[in-house]
């Protein structure tokens, strides 16, 4: 019983420590700008590579500054965004009514910047030699809601019989919303016996794994898989295209390429953190693009995003005390 | 391991017998059970083996040096996470340890015996030790998060872990108690003490080995623990360290699950690596519990 005393200490000590060693982790910041905060952003899994590079790339610089980017699905992210919970919101998709709605109950007020662009690649396995390029007829016939489509030759008599395995994103993910509005003409009217994952690489191990099988997800996950994968080039009536950085920009590459959003809120904006970190994401848009494996924005599409952006600015400067020392 | 021995020993009978043959019956159980020890201890080590040689060309200094990284694979850390997980631990423990000692204390030497109070107690005890952790999760969420605003910080995460061990760290400290022979506190009390001062200088000191090795059992679980974080939304990509109670983080448990969402090869390496990592922390754990029992423990 006398060993036991010491005994105490000694976790004691140790729980210390421990905390301790935590603490030392921590303090390394010495912020090279003078900025300190945190920067909260939740929202799209397909905007998230592009944010989270924006937020590590501005953090180098403004070691102050902690930003903190989740990927819980557009509709997932505007419900937190919508709440107060996040400071802005990456989205593959314009906000819904129902979210503006939300939104607006609460009193948040928001701008969207167009900040890439994404092209939807529809991919089939690379022993699948017939099915080079699909009509948005024929994607239709395969995906809708009322489907009985059940292997190749269904979609066109001159595939061989071989069953189709389908693979796509859940249901929460942007991605999924898109497909179905553009291809099946409702947002969330999809056949419901395909393999769902929020994971990407799911989709990509399943269709990479069953002859007859069929995907489709972001274009930066074909690229990197562009050797496990074949793309499927698609003809909506004006023969077939590819997709490319270049189809998607252009916006031939129709109706599967898309703008990818970020919906900052105003009143954040007014926090000198996060204004300065969106202006860092402006400014570096076009490496963070690039660095993400998206299509980055042509001129037009730039200059666009700045005006958008300064409004933004000038609309959170009105709201703060202090206007943005950032924006300059 | 000797205990299995002795029994089995014993159920022979006479040693005289060893040299003869034993029934059928006798040798399938022996190897029904081989077999059983078998499968558990052949799956630990092939997933050690497998995580050890996928993650081999990342177990360096920069695991820890280093911040993770999207823009760098090749040179990405799991920093944050290593120190993320001492924080949100350290906090655990702080929270966790004396509610759950002091609980136990109560339980055990304070409260009337099978009183009603008492056995509702501890059938909400044995329940709660039951609960799955993601509804753990879903209460972290809806009251720490949401109604007390304590967002997605460290404490949050804390506070939700402290209660997903409570259980385990009241039942382990109780039998640590109970193990503690009536005749200390008889003597104590019989010396002048109080009731606190036989509980505070005799029991509790003589059960300190047991708790002990409770104790850093519920928080290596804490530490493997992703199921509740990931609902508090700590699914989020973090490259700075917490600096506070109120500071974002991430987890080791956390960022091996967003390492292996992501189809880059660097990144399924890493999270090996981290893994592995994760394991030696949990086996260092548990390898501290041990020697702290062997000693530590007391005969009376």
């Amino acid at each position: 019983m006398r060993l036991a005393k010491p005994s105490i200490t000694i976790s004691a000590l140790a729980l210390t420590a421990l905390a301790l060693a935590a603490c030392g982790g921590g303090s390394s910041g010495s912020s090279d700008s003078g900025l300190s905060g945190q920067v909260a952003i939740d929202g799209s899994s397909t905007v998230f590579p592009l944010t989270a590079l924006a937020a590590e790339d501005f953090q180098v610089e403004n070691s102050g500054v902690q930003v903190k980017v989740g990927s819980s699905g557009t509709g997932g992210g505007f419900e937190k965004f919508c709440r107060g919970e996040t400071d802005a919101n990456d989205a593959s998709r314009p906000i819904k009514d129902e979210e503006a709605a939300a939104c607006a109950a609460a009193g948040i007020t928001y701008g969207a910047l167009t900040v890439a662009v994404d092209a939807i690649t529809v991919v089939v396995n690379k022993e699948n030699t017939w099915a080079t390029c699909l009509t948005t007829d024929q994607l239709a016939a395969i995906w809708s809601p009322d489907s009985v489509v059940g292997s190749w030759n269904e979609v066109d008599p001159s595939f061989p019989a071989e069953p189709i395995k389908l693979f796509g994103p859940g249901t929460d993910s942007g991605t999924f919303d898109y497909f179905t509005d553009v291809v099946n003409g409702e947002e969330g009217a999809s056949r419901t016996d395909f393999t769902p994952s929020e994971d990407d690489n799911v989709i990509v191990q399943g269709v990479s794994g069953s002859k007859g099988g069929l995907g489709y997800f972001g274009f930066t996950y074909y690229e990197e898989n562009a050797d496990s994968l074949n793309a499927v080039q698609i003809d909506s009536g004006s023969g077939c295209v590819s997709p490319s950085a270049a189809t998607a920009q252009d916006g031939t590459y129709t109706p599967l390429s898309r703008p990818l959003f970020v919906y900052p809120s105003v009143d954040a904006l007014a926090r000198p953190e996060v204004a300065a970190f969106f202006q860092f994401y402006v400014d570096n848009d076009a490496s963070i693009a690039e660095g993400a494996q998206y299509v980055p924005l042509n001129d037009s599409q730039r200059q666009q995003l700045e005006q958008d952006f300064d409004a933004l600015l000038s609309k959170a400067g009105a709201v703060g005390a202090s206007p943005s020392a950032a924006s300059q | 391991m000797s205990t299995p021995t002795a029994a089995s020993a014993a159920s022979h009978g006479a040693p005289s017998l060893r040299g003869s043959r034993q029934p059928l019956s006798d040798r399938v159980f022996r190897w029904a059970l081989f077999i059983s020890l078998t499968v558990g201890v052949v799956t630990l080590a092939v997933l050690i083996a497998y995580v050890t040689i996928k993650g081999w060309p990342r177990l360096n200094s920069t695991l820890w040096t280093n911040m993770p990284s999207i823009r760098r694979p090749e040179r990405a850390g799991a920093q944050s996470a290593i120190t993320g997980t001492l924080w949100v631990i350290g906090f655990t423990a702080l929270f966790a340890l004396p509610t759950g000692i002091l609980a136990a204390l109560h339980l055990e030497e304070f409260a009337k015996p099978n009183s009603r109070f008492q056995r509702l107690v501890e059938v909400n005890i044995q329940n709660l030790a039951a609960v799955p952790s993601i509804v753990y999760g879903i209460l972290g969420l809806a009251f720490f998060a949401r109604a007390l605003a304590l967002g997605q910080s460290v404490i949050t995460a804390s506070l939700t872990l402290s209660l997903l061990i409570l259980p385990i760290v009241i039942i382990s400290t109780r039998e640590a108690l109970r193990a503690v022979p009536r005749n200390i506190r008889d003597g104590s009390l019989a010396l002048g003490a109080t009731e606190w001062q036989t509980a505070y200088r005799q029991t509790l000191p003589a059960a300190i080995p047991g708790i002990a090795t409770g104790v850093i059992l519920a928080l290596s679980r804490a530490i493997g623990e992703a199921a509740p974080l990931l609902l508090l939304g700590a699914v989020t990509f973090i490259t700075f360290n917490p600096t506070g109670p109120l500071s974002g983080y991430t987890t080791l448990p956390i960022q091996i699950f967003n390492w292996t969402k992501d189809s880059r090869e660097e990144f399924q390496i890493l999270a090996s690596a981290t893994i592995v990592l994760l394991l030696v922390l949990l086996l260092a754990m548990n390898l501290a519990a041990i020697l702290i029992r062997n000693r530590t423990q007391k005969r009376w």
